[in-house]
Formats: structure tokens, sequence, C-alpha cells
């Protein structure tokens, strides 16, 4: 399963116009842009949560959705591991049952607890395991979202800002952490931001998306050292409340 | 006081809130799930009875379900018994009393919940069942519990539709607001005012456990 690709060619025409296309290979890919340019509606289209009027979503040799071949296979069938911006831990279960919930059922009671803690620990926050995630602060909520969406054993990660409600410092922290265990999984990851630190400090490849297209696919490195002038001009309010 | 009709009363509200229940609670998450054709004309049938006369509701259940109707034909050779003017039919009448405050309600209640928790639900493997029963119904459980003691209270104190459907037969479906109706008539003061203030205090108890139970999450 690793080393698959994920391809994305989608339009949406009612409502929000929307039409890209990129590649996402095994690795982070930032997908980079202000807000209203279509980042979280293309993470939804590829999750399966808002269906396209046209184009084709693949990973691998398996087709998600197909407009041509009429093909869409549901949310849940995709495996794709989502993290939202508002995090959607669910306020009724503790850390270890939020964790467990998206696990392969196959596995065994036992041995999903044991993996879920594992994963908790991985990320820093054993400690939570039985308590409910309104006693989180922001990072630690972060933290068990993370461990939730790695849990199932994903074929894409998709995170949608999931840094955005957290200060500079444990942004950074959390980043690093979130680093290792994707790389782990070889996975291809799209990670929504519009914060230019974020995305040097997270992602390899970068996908700049503006009023619903593709302006530019390249390296972070190159586009963010400032040779490409769409990238560093590109005003963003969040993103200037970051600078010290 | 007259226990009898009290007590007949309690039996027919809680076998009403129980059917009021299952299928309350199935077309609020219809409603609240759905989109199909005709949704709205089935959420204006299901909360008609709010303000549609007893008298007018008892004559669509008469006709519907009387011993010349389809159903009440079918019900009478299977059971024995007709459905109108036995205990049977003051469970319909209460039930049909009770069903739109628990379809508002669990409506409500079942939209109430954060939208993105279901998508979480299912990004995480989840069918739409299994989102439903683990994360969107636990969630609106206390407005859910909330409805049910609402449709119970409302059952317990129906008096025109019950009347006009199942009579009012001592011993069989003479409930307790059908009970104090006749007591009065009599000039049997003493025993009305018995089922009065029982009735009285238990529709109080009842709306205060709501308040409490409804209000907790609006403060948060």
């Amino acid at each position: 399963m690793s080393g698959e690709t994920l391809k994305v060619s989608l339009r949406i025409t009612n409502g929000f116009a929307l039409d890209v296309a990129f590649d996402v290979p095994p690795g982070v890919t930032v997908l980079f842009g202000p807000s209203g340019s279509g980042k979280s509606t293309t993470l939804s289209a590829i999750a399966g949560l808002v269906r396209p009027s046209s184009g084709r979503i693949s990973i691998g040799d398996d087709v998600w959705f197909d407009s041509a071949e009429k093909t869409h296979v549901a949310v849940h069938r995709r495996r794709v591991a989502f993290v939202f911006q508002s995090l959607a831990l669910f306020p009724h279960m503790t850390a270890l049952e939020n964790v467990v919930y998206g696990m392969e059922r196959a596995l065994d009671p036992g041995s999903r607890a044991k993996r879920a803690v594992a994963l908790l620990e991985r990320l820093r926050v054993p400690h939570l395991a039985d308590r409910k995630p309104r006693t989180f602060s922001g990072g630690e909520a972060q933290r068990v979202a993370l461990a939730r969406a790695l849990a199932t054993s994903p074929r894409v990660i998709l995170l949608d800002e999931p840094f955005s409600a957290l200060d500079r410092e444990l942004r950074i922290e959390l980043i690093s952490d979130l680093r290792e265990s994707i790389r782990e999984l070889d996975v291809p990851v799209l990670f929504v931001t519009h914060h230019r630190q974020e995305a040097r400090a997270l992602g390899e490849r970068l996908v700049l998306l503006e009023g619903g297209r593709v302006q530019r696919i390249g390296k972070v490195a190159e586009l963010a050292t400032g040779t490409d002038a769409s990238f560093d001009e590109t005003p963003l309010d969040a993103d200037r409340m970051l600078e010290p | 006081m007259e226990l009898a009709p009290l007590v007949l009363s309690f039996q027919i509200a809680a076998t009403a809130t129980v059917v009021a229940a299952v299928l309350g609670i199935g077309l609020a998450t219809l409603l609240a799930n759905t989109r199909f054709p005709g949704r709205d004309l089935v959420d204006v049938i299901a909360t008609a009875p709010i303000v549609l006369p007893p008298t007018v509701l008892g004559y669509y259940l008469l006709v519907a379900l009387g011993r010349r109707s389809a159903i009440g034909h079918a019900f009478e050779a299977i059971f024995g018994s007709s459905i109108v003017f036995t205990r049977t039919g003051a469970v319909v009448a209460a039930t049909v009393g009770a069903l739109p405050l628990v379809v508002k309600s669990a409506r409500a209640a079942l939209e109430g919940v954060e939208p993105t928790l279901m998508r979480a639900a299912r990004t995480l493997g989840a069918g739409p069942a299994r989102a439903f029963f683990t994360v969107q119904l636990p969630l609106a459980g206390r407005g859910i519990v909330a409805a049910l003691m609402l449709a119970f209270a409302r059952s317990l104190g129906d008096f025109g539709i019950t009347l006009m459907v199942a009579g009012d037969i001592p011993g069989e479906t003479q409930t307790a607001s059908l009970a104090i109706y006749d007591a009065i008539q009599e000039h049997r003061d003493a025993a009305a005012l018995g089922m009065v203030l029982t009735l009285t205090t238990i529709a109080i108890a009842i709306l205060y456990a709501v308040n409490k139970l409804t209000g907790g999450r609006d403060v948060r």
C-alpha cells in the first residue's frame, strides 16, 4: 500500500467554482492559498464528503471518483485520515475511545486499545487516555485528533489547517512531532495552510491555489525563498499575525 | 381519590410514549438527515396535531381505524378486538397527540449536533448507520429524553382525541382526564380535585425536569 500516489482532477460547478488537477505523491504536499481559494472544498472532495461535478480521483490502482464511469466510493470506504480545522473530537468519548473509533474492526478490542495507547504515547498525550475532550488544552486536543487520524491506517492523510488555533511555539513543536509520525507511514499527505512558516516547516511539494484554480505546482523550498513572486506576495492576514 | 383512572392513564401514556418514541425518532431522523421529495409535507403532517382540534383528529382516526376501515378490519381479524373504543384506541389517541412533540424536539436535537462530527465519523470508516448510532444519537440524547418526557406528559393529559376514538368506558378507556370531567358533571368534587392535583403535580415535575435537562446544555 505504501508508495501510492493520489491523483486528483476535479471540477465543481454548482455554487463555489473549482477546477483543479494535481498529483500527491507519498510525503507532504502543502495546499497553499488565501481563504476562499478552494482548499477545504478540495479536501472534502478527496475525502468523498463533497461530490465533484466531474473529474477523477484515484489512489494507486483504486479509483475513488470518476464522473465518466459514475464511480463514487463512499466516504467510509476510502480510508482517508481527515483532521478538521475544528478537530471534531467526539465530545462524549474519551481520548482512547476517540482513537479506537476509526481502527479496523477486524482487530480485537484488546489490541485496538493497545495500539491506541501506543499512538497517544507517540504524540505525548498518554495521560489523556481516559479523559474527555472538554478537559483538553488546545495543543492536547490537536495531538489526540492527530492520533485518531493516524490510527486508521490511512491511505491518504488530509490536514485542514489543524494548527490554526495554536500559538507559535506549540505549533512548531507539533509540526515536528507530526513530521515524524507521517514519515513512517509513507502515504500521500495533503496539508492545507495559509501560513508560510507552516508550509516551510512541513512541506516538500507545494500546490498554490487561488480563486478555485491551481496557480502553481512546485517545491516548497524554491517557492518559499522568494524566487516565486506569487507565493510570497500572496496577502495573508493570518500569516502576518504569526510574525513576532 | 379514584385510583383506577390514574393507573389506566399511566399505562396508556407509557405505551403511547414508547410507540411515539419509535415513530417520532424515526421520522425526526428522516427529516433531519435526508432530503427527499415531499419532506416538507411530511413535516407539516407530523406537526399538524399540535394545531388541529382534537375532534378533527378524532374524526380522521375514526375514519382510518374504525371497524369498517381496511386497517380496523384487518386488526380485528388478527387480534379479535377493534381498535376504536378499546384501550388500543386510547393508546392510538395518546400517541397521535404526543407524536408532534417527539418529532419537533428530537429533530431539533439531532440537527443541533455539530455536522463536522458526523463527517469525522464517516472519514473514520463509519457508515451512515454507525455514525448515527454512535455519534449523532448519543449527542442528541438529552434533547431526545426531554422530548420523550414531554410526550409522556402530553399523553397523560389527553382528553379530546381519546374521547373521540376510545370513548369514556370506565375501566377500559376512562383515563384520568375523562374521569375528572365525569366527576365534575356528577358533583363529585373531591374525587375530581384529587385527580386534578395529581395530574398537575406530575406535569409540573416533568416540565421542571425537562428544563433542567435541556437548560444545562444551552448554558455551556
